[in-house]
């Protein structure tokens, strides 16, 4: 269980950018968050890393994309949703056996909600506002994870 | 105004919204982001910001004006607010928002009703002064193509 913003990547140099986009050109990622402004960022955030990214704005939209057959290599979550929120959404995906990636991205500030958070099955946790570090991370664990499978 | 005078306040402008705690970080990570394909994505993210914030301080002040106030859902309007404010670097609002939140917690409805203002009047500073320097910002880049 890790949380918090570690991450290794400096600034992206040109090179980088061209070689990262090409190595996550089949990566599918699912943006859930209620705020359009969230989705949009981090949706932009994403594509420039070269991903595929569809969006959903709550955590039942998440789940029903995977009941109906739909499949993603990351999910960037968030908690406070309406309908259905972030955690009681990654439970749920857990129990149907989803092994997506599955990183929450919130500003929860208590202690112990991130706990239970990290514990409804999260890999890892960041705060918002997600930041190019951090998803140059996320990925780099996403393909040591798709390398060991 | 020919270009270079407006570039340079264009510059003056932004260097002055972080100098002077209006803007960090991830301000400078959306205009990073932006692009020839997305050339207007700052000011996109803005007014998206805009609308959530408009949204968000209507719920608060209508939470604040209920009674009894439930704290949890004023909070919880709160933290939604925070969230987005922090996101696009708008520093001041992000930490007015801490200290209605911490209000909050104690369920002082005064100092909720007090902060609150003070969370209003700096999102209004930073909407006027964002306003002004997006606006200067597209003025430069219509004068580069000219």
């Amino acid at each position: 269980m890790v949380s918090g913003n570690s991450a290794s990547s400096s600034s992206l140099s040109m090179k980088s950018d061209e070689d990262i986009v090409n190595n996550n050109n089949n990566l599918r990622v699912l943006v859930v968050d209620d705020s359009p402004m969230i989705r949009k960022l981090h949706d932009m955030y994403l594509k420039k890393f070269g991903l595929k990214v569809q969006v959903a704005e709550n955590g039942k939209q998440a789940v029903d994309l995977f009941h109906f057959g739909a499949s993603f290599d990351l999910i960037l979550m968030d908690k406070e949703m309406p309908i259905m929120d972030g955690e009681e959404a990654t439970k749920e995906l857990r129990t149907m056996g989803v092994t997506s990636m599955i990183v929450g991205v919130t500003s929860l500030d208590s202690p112990n909600e991130k706990q239970a958070f990290m514990e409804a099955g999260l890999d890892y946790f960041f705060t918002k506002p997600l930041t190019t570090d951090n998803i140059s991370f996320i990925l780099q664990e996403l393909n040591k994870k798709n390398n060991k499978n | 105004m020919d270009r270079n005078r407006l570039q340079h306040q264009v510059a003056c402008m932004r260097r002055s919204l972080f100098d002077q705690g209006y803007l960090d970080e991830p301000f400078i990570q959306l205009e990073e982001l932006q692009d020839d394909a997305n050339p207007n994505f700052v000011q996109e993210i803005v007014t998206l910001f805009y609308t959530n914030s408009a949204r968000l301080i209507q719920n608060i002040e209508h939470a604040l004006n209920s009674r009894p106030i439930d704290f949890n859902k004023l909070d919880d309007h709160m933290h939604q607010f925070k969230g987005s404010s922090s996101s696009i670097g708008a520093k001041k609002v992000t930490n007015e928002c801490t200290v209605f939140r911490d209000y909050c917690s104690a369920e002082n409805a005064e100092g909720c009703s007090r902060s609150f203002q003070q969370v209003k009047q700096e999102y209004a500073i930073l909407r006027r002064k964002l306003e002004v320097y997006l606006q200067m910002v597209r003025q430069a880049a219509v004068s580069q193509t000219a």
